[in-house]
């Protein structure tokens, strides 16, 4: 477990946190930014101290006022990857990757050197300058530096925030096979969704430096009262599926989750492949019954939660699908048509074609190496 | 051919040794002064930074004057020392080293704490969460990206110790052999009738010395900038 316990009031910002952590899979802490992600992972880190609390990693005391703990950094065995890499420019590849590593006794050395070289894909590298480096390759060798100082947790601040879209996703894979293949749990900050959706077992909503939510990924995101904080456009629900099969002569791929199935343009996973589907809140209508002569492919029978009509034309309607949540937004208008309340029994009804290709993510170890991208 | 006199000899000889000791010498406390000024604040950082700075704006002639009263046979520091350790720094080269340190200090200082100043904390606060204590990230971080400040530091005071004149002639008088480096010899030259022509082959001396000394800088800067930076930059 990773208990948090921290206060720390400055007249600029203050931040106030309570919250344990499985210590495992990776944790995303998400918020906009001044929420306080990155100042909770400096208190973490020993780089910010905080007026009072308790930090324990997997039963080691990092800080604990009351008992006057408050371990330096270079002793809470925590690895760091800022935003930007940081790596040592007198230094080469290999020097900087080894950096932390000779600073451990070998029996604390948890990773092999050529284990991680080879995972992060960097062995090419290792004689050049940082300089030399671009700016994906740099991260992935601020990555490596950080692992390979045996750190019990790895605290990622938005290491992505500063690359483009094709090296963030030459990148994201990286990160997501950290917890699996080197029993490596992770903090993961960022303030963009798609990241949390890709990579995150849990999360962690934090806004004005308090914890707003903090569990699965699927519940958090399906929160209508968090829409603020996720977006409105990107206001919606996360489903965890399985490729099951597909229609080859419509270019359509089916999916099977708790709920029922779901159909969606094709996709190139082979069956079997767990990915997690974000279906917006706008693209969901409600029907009594199932469509017919409807263009909509995919009808699936919920049971109505809760409703909120905060907005003058507009309602959230949460639908539980067999287990699976669902939102729907929809106008007040179809709420009163429809008679709808807590308890009524609906079909959630999705356009296949409104479920794009970036709102599927495999999640699963089968398919998480994306083409090698060339970038020299 | 160009072949030097015994007593050119001597001088340009003295030159070197006064000017490398008072570099070697005043490095250590020159890094130190620099990191204090650089990133501590305490009360009297101003005048800390102010007496480093003195020599800079003192006439030489002052700073050997109050090194004479301080370290002098009779001085504050330099009788005690005498007696004790049997050191003496009055009328020997290492006095003449002692002033010529003093007086290229600041430019030592200087040069260094800009250097600090332009070092990205945020590699050091990235080696302290890889396990690296304070002192170890200050010899394996934050030295090796000072190093250009340091060498430029240095030749600067390399260079200003090889023209000392004021301080040196005050504190350890004008003595060939001992004390009587380049700029003294000449002035010596300049003095004797008749010796225009010594004088002439003592300036020859100092360009050739002040060239060589720039060019080595500019070698070594380059060279310390190259490793640093990976690429010749």
């Amino acid at each position: 477990m990773i208990e948090i316990e921290v206060v720390r009031q400055r007249k600029k910002f203050s931040i106030e946190v309570k919250n344990s952590l499985e210590h495992a899979g990776i944790t995303t802490l998400f918020g906009p930014s001044g929420s306080g992600k990155s100042t909770l992972i400096e208190l973490i880190a020993g780089l910010l101290k905080p007026d009072s609390g308790r930090i324990v990693v997997d039963g080691r005391v990092l800080f604990d006022h009351a008992a006057r703990v408050d371990l330096r950094p270079e002793q809470r065995r925590l690895g760091l990857v800022f935003q930007d890499a940081r790596l040592f420019p007198h230094l080469s590849v290999r020097a900087n990757l080894v950096f932390g590593m000779r600073r451990q006794r070998p029996q604390d050395r948890r990773l092999a050197f050529d284990d991680v070289v080879d995972l992060l894909g960097i062995a090419r590298l290792l004689t050049r300058r940082p300089s030399q480096l671009s700016g994906g390759e740099r991260q992935r060798v601020a990555i490596g530096r950080a692992l390979l100082a045996s750190p019990d947790l790895l605290l990622m601040d938005e290491p992505l925030a500063s690359l483009d879209q094709p090296r963030k996703n030459e990148i994201l894979p990286f990160i997501r096979r950290l917890p699996d293949e080197l029993a490596m749990p992770v903090i993961y900050v960022s303030h963009a969704l798609e990241e949390v959706i890709r990579l995150s077992d849990r999360v962690v909503v934090l806004s004005e430096g308090k914890v707003r939510a903090s569990g699965p990924v699927e519940d958090v995101l399906s929160r209508p009262d968090l829409a603020p904080l996720t977006g409105r456009f990107w206001a919606g629900a996360v489903i965890d599926a399985e490729v099951a099969g597909g229609d080859a002569a419509f270019s359509l791929t089916e999916l099977r989750f708790a709920g029922g199935t779901l159909l969606v343009p094709r996709l190139d996973h082979p069956t079997g492949t767990r990915v997690r589907v974000r279906v917006r809140s706008r693209d969901i209508s409600i029907g009594l019954a199932p469509p017919v002569q409807s263009s909509v492919l995919n009808a699936i029978s919920a049971r109505v939660v809760s409703i909120t009509d905060d907005d003058i034309a507009q309602a959230d309607v949460v639908l539980d699908a067999h287990g699976t949540r669902l939102l729907a937004r929809i106008t007040r208008r179809s709420v009163a048509h429809l008679r709808l309340e807590p308890g009524s029994e609906v079909y959630a009804m999705i356009k296949a074609a409104s479920v794009d290709r970036p709102s599927i993510q495999a999640t699963g170890t089968t398919d998480l190496c994306p083409p090698e991208t060339q970038d020299d | 051919m160009f072949s030097l006199t015994p007593v050119e000899l001597e001088a340009l000889g003295l030159s070197l040794k006064v000017g490398l000791w008072a570099v070697v010498g005043s490095l250590p406390l020159g890094l130190f002064v620099a990191w204090l000024l650089a990133r501590c604040r305490f009360p009297g950082h101003g005048m800390l930074n102010a007496i480093v700075h003195l020599p800079l704006v003192l006439p030489p002639v002052v700073v050997g004057y109050v090194l004479l009263l301080v370290l002098g046979r009779n001085g504050v520091l330099g009788a005690p020392l005498h007696e004790w350790l049997g050191w003496s720094f009055a009328f020997t080269w290492q006095g003449a080293a002692i002033a010529s340190a003093v007086v290229a200090f600041p430019l030592l200082v200087r040069s260094i704490r800009l250097s600090l100043e332009l070092v990205d904390r945020r590699l050091e606060t990235a080696a302290r969460t890889l396990g690296a204590g304070r002192m170890d990230v200050f010899w394996n971080i934050t030295v090796p990206l000072v190093l250009p400040g340091i060498v430029t530091g240095a030749v600067l005071a390399f260079a200003r110790s090889i023209g000392e004149f004021g301080a040196t002639i005050t504190f350890v008088s004008n003595i060939p052999g001992i004390t009587q480096t380049l700029p003294l010899a000449l002035y010596t030259a300049v003095q004797t009738p008749g010796g225009d022509a010594i004088a002439l082959r003592l300036v020859i001396i100092s360009c050739i010395l002040a060239f060589g000394a720039l060019a080595a800088s500019e070698i070594l800067s380059r060279h310390v900038r190259r490793r640093i930076l990976g690429h010749g930059a």
